[in-house]
């Protein structure tokens, strides 16, 4: 299997008044090509750093980030990004927002409405194609957010805590949704989240993070077969793995 | 989904509070003025040495609009904070953009930005009179400097402030740093851009007034300086509104672009 993001003996570390702080400490971690990662952990143990290091957004202090083997180039559209915070351009509309990155692809027009069109639609928010971000509620703007990001059908979706906002029926939906065009069209997916059940319902590997420093604690592999299907989730096979996972998290040794 | 069908009509409740709230500010502001109006005619009655009446000062607005001083004076001031406002402002945009994208630029430019913000342009008035005589040059440049700096900090500030996180938003979907500037950092300032912009207009109206009082041979703030002279009140008096009404007036204007164009800010 081809890693597709390998990130190499990563350490990121920012100076502060005393001395340095370390947000990751010699991490190694390998997505292969077409699979689908989650990513778990307290918070500030440097999910996001990671990630946006995956998308040449930060770089790291020592060791090296490669995507298809070679260093990442920078960012690009090829690695699309849901950023924790939406990012949306608050002056343009829903339908705006999402045919930001299709018009840098100079897309011919009809064909750029067609997809803007059908990303907000998968998203639910055909009703308010032209709102603007203001007037949205905060699932609202996430999901917007999504829409741009798969609107441009990117080979690596990097997304950091997607479905945070949403209410528990959305953020179902939005899960089996993004499972489905997962398994019809072969992303590459990093996933943040600080759910435990939804990483171990989308993954195949759940990464489980510690922090101070901010380190790979442990890597949980999801032997369920996909299409994942609404009964999985009370199998007891899932929860035994939601449960390593779990006591991953939360019952983390202190580090040396 | 309930929650969703409210959010879908927004303007509801603002429209609401737009028509309720400006009737009964404006009866508080009528009855503000007709207050203050009462005041200024018992200060007068009673005596206040030289103090004219609303009335006299009225009267003498209608000789000046009727024998056109007030139009032409009027016209000759607007003449001169429009020309130097707009070129002190079309100046300090591109200034104000180097200045907020190129660390380069901001280092040669900022000590000097900075320093000459510090002094009241009406101090430089001396200088320019020396140095460009005393016909419209002068004050027009003096206006053109005080609108300039006050734009062109304000500008800058916009850029420098732009939210790190959409310009990586455009930048992950595969935008250069042309794009990033046009589509991101250029509508992401505009409302710093306005509002300096306003505070420029402001501060060119106020040092025009005060360039016409040293030396002009027309306009608001000479013909306050003649009156002054002629221990004329009314004229003065007439001079002093008309010079805040025109104020308020181009003051209004701007706000009104200004809310056109950042209609998509949140506000709190
Ligand atoms: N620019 C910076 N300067 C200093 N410290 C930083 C900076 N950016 C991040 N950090 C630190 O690095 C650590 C990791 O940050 P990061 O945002 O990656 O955490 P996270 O795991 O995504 O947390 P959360 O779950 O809360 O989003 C944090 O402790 C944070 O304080
Ligand atoms: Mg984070």
């Amino acid at each position: 299997m081809n890693a597709k993001i390998s990130f190499r003996d990563i350490v990121k570390t920012y100076p502060m008044k005393d001395g340095v702080f370390t947000a990751l400490d010699h991490v190694s971690l390998d997505i292969a090509d077409r699979e689908f990662v989650t990513v778990v952990g307290p918070s500030g143990c440097g999910k996001s750093t990671l990630m946006s290091m995956a998308a040449g957004l930060t770089e790291p202090t020592s060791g090296e980030v490669l995507v298809d083997g070679a260093p990442v180039p920078g960012p690009g559209p090829d690695r699309g990004v849901i950023f924790q915070q939406y990012a949306l351009f608050p002056w343009l509309s829903v339908r705006k927002n999402v045919e930001f990155g299709l018009k840098l692809m100079n897309l011919p027009p009809d064909e750029r409405r067609r997809r803007a069109e059908h990303a907000i639609e998968l998203v639910g928010l055909s009703d308010f194609a032209d709102a603007l971000p203001k007037t949205l509620s905060g699932g609202m703007k996430q999901r917007c957010a999504i829409a741009r990001a798969y609107a441009v059908n990117p080979q690596v979706l990097l997304m950091d805590e997607p479905f945070g906002a949403l209410d528990a029926l959305t953020r179902v939906q939005l899960q089996d949704q993004l499972l489905d065009t997962w398994s019809r069209e072969r992303r590459t997916v990093m996933f943040i989240t600080h759910d435990v059940d939804e990483a171990v319902y989308l993954a195949r590997r759940v990464i489980v993070m510690a922090a101070r420093p901010g380190r790979v604690q442990q890597i949980v592999d999801v032997d369920l077969p996909y299409p994942r299907t609404e009964e999985m989730r009370l199998s007891p096979e899932f929860a035994r793995i939601r449960n390593e996972v779990w006591h991953g998290v939360y019952h983390q040794p202190k580090a040396a | 989904m309930t929650q969703l069908t409210t959010l879908g009509k927004p303007a509801a409740p603002a429209a609401r509070r737009a028509a309720g709230r400006p009737r009964r500010t404006l009866v508080l502001n009528l009855v503000a003025v007709v207050l203050g109006l009462l005041v200024w005619t018992l200060l007068a009655t009673i005596g206040v040495q030289g103090l004219p009446t609303p009335m006299e000062v009225a009267a003498k607005a209608g000789e000046l609009v009727a024998d056109g001083t007030l139009l032409q004076d009027a016209l000759a001031s607007l003449r001169r904070v429009l020309l130097g406002f707009l070129m002190g402002t079309l100046l300090a945009i591109p200034v104000g953009f180097l200045m907020g994208w190129y660390a380069t630029a901001r280092g040669l430019l900022e000590p000097y930005v900075q320093f000459f913000r510090t002094i009241p342009p009406l101090a430089i008035i001396p200088l320019a009179i020396v140095l460009l005589g005393i016909g419209e040059v002068p004050k027009v440049f003096v206006i053109f400097l005080a609108a300039f700096l006050s734009s062109v900090v304000s500008t800058f500030q916009g850029v420098v402030d732009v939210d790190k996180t959409l310009i990586n938003a455009a930048r992950v979907l595969g935008a250069s740093d042309r794009t990033i500037f046009l589509k991101v950092v250029v509508p992401a300032s505009t409302p710093f851009i306005l509002v300096g912009m306003r505070v420029g207009l402001g501060s060119a109206w106020g040092t025009l007034v005060a360039a016409e009082l040293i030396a002009a041979q027309e306009g608001l703030g000479y013909r306050m300086q003649q009156a002054q002279l002629y221990y004329d009140l009314s004229t003065i008096f007439v001079g002093l509104i008309a010079i805040g009404v025109l104020g308020l007036l181009m003051d209004r204007l701007l706000l009104l672009a200004e809310r056109r164009l950042t209609d998509w800010q949140e506000r709190r």
